[in-house]
């Protein structure tokens, strides 16, 4: 059985560590290439959202590696992802692909159907081993998860440009090594050391901002150009309210990105008291934290089109005269290119250093 | 007190119970007009230009209201029946008007909650909770509309069920009037496919129905089909849709095709339309399948009405050589 899956940010690290684990042979699709978009975008349909138009070019490449079992995350609305597998599986068969389709529809909805999804791809496994592997994966992806997260900030900082993507990469290899759950933490340990030796000018005067928007945005480096990168490269600390483990392992406290569910729909219901599917709420609710911690500014980050993201954009206005911050909104498609992202992002550079000028002044 | 109902998204299914209800509480019910130039601009003025036609006229609607109603009326439609929902964008509608009320000096809005998702008898709950804090009616007073609205909205229902479209018994629908009609003989049946509010609004669709039936089309859409019977075609996928709107549209298809009760099918979608944009591609797959030809047609605030006119009579031209042929 050759088990393949879309890509989504640095997942495929912790996906690596599961398959094997489950004794399954992973067909990693080849990384996400502006081909493997125009592939999605070809076989989609027009007005669907980029996000699955890149899982169905991710989809192809990896049947064309081999793959014979795709896998893809379900869900119950009321936003448009949870029903992307169907019409995925739809879009791929009509283009002639032979497979086995498999939706793993979330833990809550039945523990059973949980189970027999990776059961399928996983003879003999039993529910006892099924938890154990997992908590060993997750374990390992929430390390790689603060491992990011530190290194948006560091890279702020560092004295030499470049310093903080080696030191990353270099932390992420110790941890794809690690075995046994003490192996993980201690390569967690090290890995950590790594991106904090990077060299530092604790003086700079960086800006700091929060960046919030719909998950895929967010967790896909190839779907914004980079983004994170571009920002950090320009001396801007960064703050986000969506992680990978945060995501997939839905839970209370939001361990990665720190906020608690339940504070961020509080900071939200002035303004949006209504799960509107999808991150709607955790943009309000977010830009509000930020806010409120006195960052100089907020990106946010949605695919064209997006539902739950078009109803924060429509509301944005209002927290934004409220809370006195700037916020910019981009919107990606398969139309959207990387140059006009950074004079976007520069321009609104340029704005939060005048108005730190001002606001100095004012001081 | 005057309160005010926008002509616009889900007027075009629950009007009756909405109009008898709020009545029934004592308000004087006033409905925007019919979407117009003025109308639609204004709403494409202020509404996130990412959002699809239909929602943007939606403002428009409450603009339209604002100088001569007291409250304007936005329920929060979350869900209509168990373990299912709405659009997003009926679920977020109140608070995207509430971010520009003040702006547009919009008079307050009535913004009840209806979520039938975990129970399908809250609904008169949520309504008799509105009813009493809002208005201060009794229980009983609130019992007593609710039951008048459901009998207004089951008769509404009836009736199209009988085969009359919605803008034939909804007040004031004069853009969608057909002036002519080729002889029986030279009819094609036509499934006309979409949301109410995408067919129906005559200004936004450019007279569609009436350019249809002019051209031969003997219209087929889904209202005239009971719910339960859409609801149950629609259960032959992998997985159930859980947007019940979409899932009529998918039901419609589905009863048409597989009742061969069309010749060719008209889809309408709002341009970049969340739902629509998935269910297109199992549409699109279902009348491949049953070999029915099918023309989408996307609207936006932009349509022309020549490209309109040349696309749809092309497409029955091509309708009327295929049985000719055959
Ligand atoms: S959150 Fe937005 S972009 Fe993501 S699946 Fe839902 S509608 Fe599409
Ligand atoms: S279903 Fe489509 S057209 Fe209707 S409100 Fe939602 S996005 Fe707009």
């Amino acid at each position: 059985m050759r088990v393949s899956t879309p890509h989504l940010g640095n997942l495929h690290l912790t996906l690596e560590d599961l398959f094997r684990r489950l004794g399954c042979e992973y067909v990693k699709p080849p990384p996400t290439s502006t081909k493997t978009l125009q592939l999605g975008a070809k076989h989609s349909p027009e007005f669907a959202c980029l996000p699955l138009k890149i899982n169905v070019g991710n989809f192809i490449e990896a049947l064309e590696l081999g793959a014979d079992t795709l896998i893809m995350a379900g869900g119950h609305g009321p936003c448009r992802f949870g029903y992307y597998g169907i019409v995925e599986e739809r879009i791929l068969r009509d283009l002639g692909y032979d497979f086995e389709f498999l939706m793993l529809e979330p833990f809550g909805d039945g523990k059973r159907a949980f189970y027999r999804t990776f059961a399928a791809i996983s003879p003999g496994l039993t529910v006892r081993k099924l938890w154990k592997i997992l908590k060993v994966s997750f374990s390992k992806g929430r390390a790689y998860d603060r491992l990011s997260k530190r290194s948006l900030q560091v890279r702020a900082y560092e004295a030499n440009q470049g310093d903080t993507n080696r030191a990353l990469k270099a932390a992420e290899e110790l941890l794809l090594l690690a075995d046994s759950p003490e192996e993980i933490e201690a390569a967690e340990v090290e890995a950590l050391g790594l991106i904090e030796a990077v060299q530092q000018d604790p003086e700079r005067d960086v800006l700091k901002v929060g960046i919030v928007g719909e998950f895929y945005l967010l967790l896909e480096p190839f779907s914004n150009f980079g983004i994170e990168e571009v920002l950090g490269n320009m001396g801007v600390y960064l703050e986000r309210t969506v992680w990978v483990t945060d995501w997939i392992a839905p839970n209370r406290n939001n361990y990665i990105y720190g906020y608690p569910k339940k504070l961020v729909k509080q900071k939200a219901a002035p303004y949006l008291d209504q799960n509107v599917g999808g991150e709607g709420q955790e943009t309000i609710g977010g830009i509000v934290l930020f806010a409120e911690r006195g960052f100089d500014g907020i990106i946010q980050l949605l695919p064209f089109g997006c539902m739950p993201e078009n109803i924060a954009t429509s509301i944005i206005p209002k927290v934004q005269r409220d809370h006195d911050i700037p916020v910019l909104t981009l919107a990606f498609d398969e139309q959207s290119g990387r140059a006009g992202m950074i004079t976007r992002v520069e321009a609104f550079y340029d704005l939060l250093r005048a108005r730190r000028g001002s606001r100095a002044a004012i001081a | 007190m005057r309160v005010g109902i926008p002509r616009s998204l889900l007027y075009y299914k629950y009007l009756p119970f909405w109009k008898t209800f709020l009545t029934r509480l004592g308000l004087d019910v006033e409905t925007s007009p019919m979407t117009n130039k003025q109308i639609l601009s204004w709403g494409v003025k202020v509404a996130e230009n990412e959002l699809c036609v239909p929602v943007k006229a939606f403002y428009g609607h409450c603009m339209a209201l604002r100088e001569t109603s007291d409250a304007i009326f936005v329920p929060r439609v979350v869900s209509v029946e168990e373990r299912a929902y709405t659009c997003p964008k009926f679920l977020g509608l109140p608070d995207m008007i509430a971010a520009v009320a003040e702006q547009l000096e919009l008079p307050p809005l009535l913004t009840p909650k209806l979520n039938q998702r975990e129970k399908p008898s809250e609904f008169k709950w949520q309504l008799i909770n509105f009813a009493r804090e809002q208005f201060g009616l009794s229980r009983l007073e609130a019992v007593a509309a609710i039951e008048e609205a459901r009998v207004a909205q089951r008769r509404y229902q009836e009736s199209l069920v009988r085969g009359h479209k919605p803008v034939d018994l909804l007040p004031a629908s004069r853009l969608n009037r057909t002036r002519f009609r080729p002889p029986g003989e030279k009819r094609k049946r036509i499934g006309l496919l979409g949301h109410p509010y995408n067919i129906y609004d005559g200004y936004i669709t450019q007279n569609l129905i009436a350019r249809l039936e002019e051209m031969g089309a003997e219209l087929v859409v889904p209202e005239m089909t009971d719910h339960h019977v859409l609801m149950d075609a629609a259960t032959d996928v992998p997985k159930q849709l859980y947007w019940t709107y979409e899932k009529e549209i998918m039901g419609a298809i589905n009863h048409w095709t597989g009742n061969r009760m069309i010749d060719g099918v008209v889809y309408v979608l709002a341009f970049a339309c969340g739902p629509d944009s998935l269910i297109q591609v199992l549409i699109e797959h279902r009348a491949k399948t049953y070999n029915v030809p099918m023309m989408s047609l996307t609207i936006d605030e932009h349509s022309g009405e020549a490209g309109l006119v040349t696309r749809i009579e092309a497409f029955i031209d091509m309708l009327m050589r295929k049985k000719t042929a055959a």
